[in-house]
């Protein structure tokens, strides 16, 4: 890994239309990332609490996972389109996320050639009360694997 | 589609009530296609902002997440006899498929058991065929989950249901 040139993974993030809709940015700091869900009242999911949107966590966890992967695997010509694809995800819904930035990591806990499982979990201003955590399964596009997309 | 439970009037009063007042769903377009006890169709239009991959225009798999989430949680609410607030336990996602370019999103939802505490669903994403799907999912939902008031949309749905059954009574 110190050997590796580390990838812009904000500007990556920014080359997707919905990453940017819902205002995911990625802070880089040295060889660690946190990704932040800025919060924007089109986030909201029940404005009677007021919490987040459900889904919107679930992409964001999702997003982290791949800022992560692409973090950790991409060679220095990433593109958004070589980007991991998803094969399930399973989200975990701890606490309901209040109308305030949220703040991402993610740990990849194994990758094999073809397939990387990946964790990951969301806070809002205390990292040991996470809002949500997130495993999933995502595929690896190898430079000699036709995308399916 | 016919069903017993909802007209096309109270249908089209549905799409108001459950989503006019979800900020999140009303932004990325979410409309009630039709419902029934216990169950949600719902969809979301393709638009150039719900891209996850800029070089071949494919949805997010995010959007697909958000829209399941909240049709799983629709027809929770459709499968409730009282009201009640309820809360996404968990929701797991497989992806069978990415979705097309410029095509819309179609979920089918339903919850098809319910106990004191906990409602479970299960639904999928496809764009026209159900039996093609892009994406399949399997929730729990926390029953009576805060002590906020419940969102009125759900009591309203439950009063849906409540007149419609008197009147066909």
């Amino acid at each position: 890994m110190s050997e590796k040139t580390l990838i812009d993974v904000n500007a990556l993030m920014q080359a997707i239309p919905y990453a940017r809709y819902l205002g995911i940015t990625v802070d880089q700091r040295g060889n660690e990332i946190t990704t932040v869900l800025h919060f924007s009242q089109h986030l909201i999911g029940n404005p009677v609490l007021p919490a987040l949107h459900g889904g919107a966590i679930g992409a964001f966890l999702e997003t982290t996972a791949i800022a992560q992967l692409a973090f950790e695997f991409a060679a220095g010509d990433a593109s958004a389109a070589a980007l991991p694809k998803p094969i399930g995800l399973t989200i975990d819904y701890l606490r309901s996320g209040r109308p305030m930035d949220t703040y991402g990591r993610a740990e990849i806990t194994k990758q094999g050639r073809r397939v990387a499982t990946v964790r990951a979990e969301a806070w809002q201003d205390d990292r040991s009360r996470p809002i949500a955590t997130a495993h999933g399964h995502f595929l690896l596009q190898a430079a000699d694997d036709a995308p399916a997309s | 589609m016919s069903n017993p439970d909802f007209t096309p009037e109270h249908i089209a009063m549905m799409k108001d009530l459950l989503i006019e007042h979800v900020p999140h769903a009303k932004a990325i377009g979410m409309t009630v296609e039709d419902a029934k006890r216990g169950e949600a169709w719902l969809s979301v239009p393709y638009s150039e902002k719900l891209i996850g991959n800029p070089e071949t225009g494919v949805i997010h798999g995010g959007v697909i997440t958000s829209l399941l989430d909240n049709a799983c949680g629709i027809a929770v609410q459709l499968a409730l006899a009282e009201r009640q607030s309820i809360a996404t336990l968990d929701l797991r996602i497989d992806y069978m498929k990415p979705a097309t370019p410029k095509l819309g999103l179609m979920a089918h939802t339903h919850c098809y058991k319910v106990t004191k505490n906990i409602a479970f669903v299960r639904g999928t994403a496809y764009h026209t065929d159900e039996d093609d799907p892009i994406a399949a999912c399997v929730g729990t939902f926390m029953l009576a989950a805060n002590r906020a008031i419940p969102v009125p949309v759900a009591a309203e749905a439950i009063k849906i249901l409540a007149r419609n059954k008197d009147s066909a009574a």
